[in-house]
């Protein structure tokens, strides 16, 4: 979502931060906890807690508490190193913890009071107040230390976690002063760096969860092991809306193991003693399922029923200029129309949930990203308050979106099952792979039409712009933004169209009848505008004669940031010198641009197409503008990541229906990328001064345009449906 | 009762001989850096070493594992190799999400423990069986690589 909600002021910080106790020692958690683990309460220590995002032990240990959840894409570092360059910390003396559930505190400030991680926000809603919550403890340590010292503050320096006081020659480390610190007040006043100062931010500091990520000992929800304990396996119905009509148990409850089994309302339950037994017991049981109300569509009836909603206008979601009175009068019409299918988000981690449930409240362990949206559904569900919902946050295994549920959907299943036996052991929740890719939640299905009315020189005078797809936003707790029609997710890439056409029209069919479960899938919307949006300006650049690069500069003229990085992308990659190629192969270069969270990232893709139509993806160069860069080395690592994501959504992705069921299961039939077809990907960076945007994203939109734009340019055929048909590529 | 040799330690469990060792590691022993990830052999993200043979445990039946020496990756940094792979995959922060990490490094410690100069085409021969959705393929590449130089 690209949506923003600004709130981040500096008053209201200040105003938050006031609220809380300043002046307290209470036992020190201890540092060796995983994130969202009890804390080991053998450890104590005194502690200053200036605010609620930073916390400082008498052992010099400063933990920076994360609002937004490490799903891989690089948050706990990013977060750290905003705390840690104000609070000029050493980088090593600083570790993450992760938030518990709390909007008050922890809201994500573009979301209003709502805590949760999406939309590739966390780095812009956290720059400003991170910043503010180092230099407020910075202040306060260097305030005591000026007491203690009998100096002037203005005579402290602070660098890489030592306070110093060079004319009388006197230092401690942070841990010396937490007690005192602990009883200054926050400054009216935070003094920020000036960005030319920085020593961490726009440096490679190392990532904070790579040490007990390759050893191991990284706690994901799958993990959790709670005493008495039950482990529950779900038997989901086949079709999306068909409900348990009746079940036979009884070899499901004879297998060793197997403890209880209970009627839900997403299914039939097995809980067991270990997850083997509660899988064993899950496919023992005999169910006969009721299909009344069941959604019976297979994706190609899908499809012929959007095509023929293309057909007619739908809601408008942008219009410039006067587009009927520019085609009247085109000397050519260009159109084409495209098909995008439903993809799972398949995180490496299926889902799963961990429920304790107690007199008037309840525990979850869960790599959590919507926090205040699943606080409400479980609050709701059990009759107690939000507060009493507690929420302990883990690493998550992936997510792509899918954690961040929009109607809390597995974590709502988890509860209903904790209930269901009555709260009389802890339950985790765990889908098997099978179960996360057949149960919904895709990215929808859309189809898209454009036609472009070109003037006597190729110039195109006009864009019409029709999609047609199920909306993201209904039924989320963001579906107030859906206005007039328009989901805004929808359109998102298409109604923004940067390039300077005179006259546009861009309008959206959204169904109601799709029985099939949708949700933000990495990038959301630009998953399927980029594509149409980026192929289709190939076509206009080809039909006009002209270099595709050049094409798009001309019409981006009053879109800086998106020319910079095109213009970054195209001069690293060699843009315009020749492939060599062996005896038989076709290689090109082809091009994208895309802004989606307010980032622009250009790609320029290299490809290889053997007579036999196979392909390869040999070499993608990216130039990337994400404001200030924060972690360079991280946003890299994202950047690669995400074309590597969206190369296995352009070449395997597919989720399809058959009479409502899903024909896919694991990965033999749903298959991402391996390591034999990664490219080689080179990341450029803009040294951008803007402030900083998201980058979990916003790189897997000008990917698949960018591939296919290359095979155009290696063999004149336009591949407009994904994921790629390569049948159609043979010599 | 079955007798394993985990990590070098004769471990006792008590528990069906058909159960997968992904799930008597995990469930039964509490060794949880192994994952679960797909349950058909198909991601890797439950690879341990049999014998100092990469293997996916959540296709092995416990049984099978008798009387064979199971590495896991709580046990495998005793080895000199998986040191220097560890220390190569933190130095250029491979991971991203994390969760399927602990199988390639166990697919990384047997393939340069077999071959100490690997080539692109036998990491992608050794590591193809490894999913990552996170994509860090070109770190892990690159990781290997400088694993290998640093066993020279």
């Amino acid at each position: 979502m690209n949506t923003r909600i600004e709130n981040d002021s500096r008053r209201r910080f200040l105003q938050g931060i006031a609220g809380l106790s300043l002046a307290f020692c209470l036992p020190e958690s201890g540092a060796a906890t995983g994130p969202g683990l009890p804390p080991d309460a053998s450890a104590t220590a005194l502690r200053f807690e200036p605010n609620a995002f930073v916390r400082i032990g008498t052992d010099n240990v400063v933990t920076v508490i994360s609002k937004h959840i490490e799903m891989g894409q690089g948050t706990y570092t990013g977060i750290a190193t905003i705390v840690a360059e104000e609070l000029d910390a050493s980088w090593a003396q600083v570790r993450v913890e992760g938030a518990p559930a709390d909007a008050k505190r922890y809201a994500n400030t573009l979301w209003g009071p709502f805590q949760g991680t999406g939309g590739s926000s966390a780095m812009a809603n956290c720059w400003m107040q991170m910043r503010q919550a180092g230099a407020a403890a910075r202040a306060m340590l260097v305030s005591a230390a000026a007491k203690q010292w009998q100096v002037p503050a203005s005579e402290i320096t602070v660098n890489d976690g030592v306070i110093r006081h060079a004319a009388s020659g006197r230092s401690g480390s942070f841990g010396d002063f937490v007690q005192a610190a602990a009883a200054e007040s926050v400054p009216a006043d935070i003094q920020l760096k000036d960005p030319k100062d920085f020593k961490l931010v726009g440096k490679r500091a190392p990532r904070k969860d790579s040490a007990e990520k390759v050893n191991g000992r990284a706690i994901y929800t799958q993990d959790i092991h709670l005493p008495g304990m039950l482990t529950a396996v779900v038997a989901h119905p086949p079709r999306f809306g068909a409900k348990v009509k009746s079940v036979d148990a009884s070899k499901a409850r004879a297998i060793k193991g197997v403890v209880e089994v209970v009627r839900i309302p997403s299914g039939v339950a097995v809980l067991a003693r270990d997850t083997w037994s509660a899988k064993k017991g899950r496919d023992a049981l005999r169910i006969t399922w009721d299909d009344s109300s069941a959604f019976r569509l297979g994706s190609e009836q899908i499809l012929a029923r959007y095509h023929e909603l293309a057909k007619q206008p739908g809601a408008v979601a942008h219009r410039s200029g006067d587009t009927d009175a520019a085609f009247a009068s085109a000397a050519k019409v260009l159109s084409a129309s495209y098909d995008f299918p439903f993809l799972a988000h398949a995180a490496m981690e299926p889902l799963n949930c961990v429920v304790r449930l107690g007199q008037g409240e309840c525990e979850i362990w869960n790599g959590e990203q919507m926090q205040t949206g699943d606080q409400m559904a479980v609050a709701a569900l059990l009759g107690i308050p939000v507060e009493q919902v507690k929420i302990n946050m883990l690493y998550a295994g992936g997510s792509f979106g899918r954690r961040g549920s929009k109607d809390a959907d597995y974590v709502r299943e988890a509860v209903t099952i904790a209930q269901a036996i009555k709260g009389r052991a802890p339950v985790k929740l765990v889908w098997l792979r099978e179960d996360d890719m057949k149960a919904g939640y895709y990215r929808p299905v859309f189809h898209h039409r454009i036609e472009a009315a070109l003037d006597a020189h190729g110039n195109a005078t006009a864009w019409r712009h029709r999609l047609v797809g199920q909306s993201i936003l209904a039924g989320s707790p963001f579906a107030g933004m859906v206005q007039n029609g328009i989901d805004p997710v929808s359109v998102e890439g298409a109604a923004n169209l940067p390039y300077a056409i005179p006259a546009r029209l861009v309008d959206l069919h959204t169904p109601t009848d799709i029985g099939v479960p949708v949700h933000w899938w990495r990038s959301v919307g630009s998953t399927h505008t980029a594509y149409s949006t980026e192929t289709f300006i190939d076509e206009l650049a080809a039909q006009a004669g002209k270099d595709p690069v050049a094409y798009r500069l001309e019409l981006l003229k009053d879109h800086p940031r998106h020319s910079a990085v095109l213009r970054l992308a195209a001069n690293k990659a060699g843009w315009g010198t020749p492939l060599p190629a062996a005896p038989g192969e076709r290689r090109a270069r082809g091009v994208a641009v895309h802004e989606s969270f307010g980032t622009f990232v250009a790609e320029v893709a290299e490809i290889t197409l053997q007579a036999d139509g196979s392909l390869r993806v040999d070499r993608v160069v990216c130039g990337v503008d994400c404001g200030v860069p924060i972690n360079p080395d991280v946003i890299r690592a994202q950047v690669e990541g995400s074309v590597g994501y969206a190369l296995s959504a352009a070449l395997h992705g597919a989720i399809t229906l058959k009479d409502g069921v899903v024909e896919q299961s694991n990965f033999h039939d749903y298959a991402p990328i391996r390591i034999t077809e990664m490219p080689r990907v080179e990341v450029h960076l803009i040294a951008s001064q803007e402030k900083p945007t998201g980058i979990g994203e916003p790189a897997v939109p000008p990917l698949a345009p960018a591939v296919a734009n290359a095979i155009a340019a290696a063999t004149g055929k336009r591949l407009r449906d994904l994921p790629f048909d390569t049948t159609q590529l043979k010599a | 009762m079955i007798t394993l040799n985990i990590n070098g330690q004769a471990t006792r469990v008590d528990v069906a001989p058909d159960t997968p060792l992904l799930w008597v590691l995990r469930d039964t022993l509490q060794l949880t850096g192994t994952k679960f990830g797909c349950g058909m052999a198909l991601c890797g993200a439950c690879t341990v070493h049999l014998d100092g043979q990469p293997i996916r445990s959540c296709t092995t039946p416990v049984s099978v594992a008798v009387g064979h020496k199971i590495t896991t990756i709580e046990g495998v940094e005793t080895q000199k190799v998986a040191q220097v792979v560890q220390e190569a995959w933190k130095r250029l922060d491979v991971v991203q999400c994390g969760y399927c990490q602990s199988g390639q490094i166990m697919s990384a410690v047997a393939l340069l423990t077999g071959n100490r100069k690997p080539t692109d085409a036998d990491i992608d021969a050794a590591m193809a069986g490894n999913i990552c959705r996170c994509a860090t393929y070109v770190r892990i590449r690159a990781a290997i690589h400088e694993a290998a130089a640093a066993l020279a």
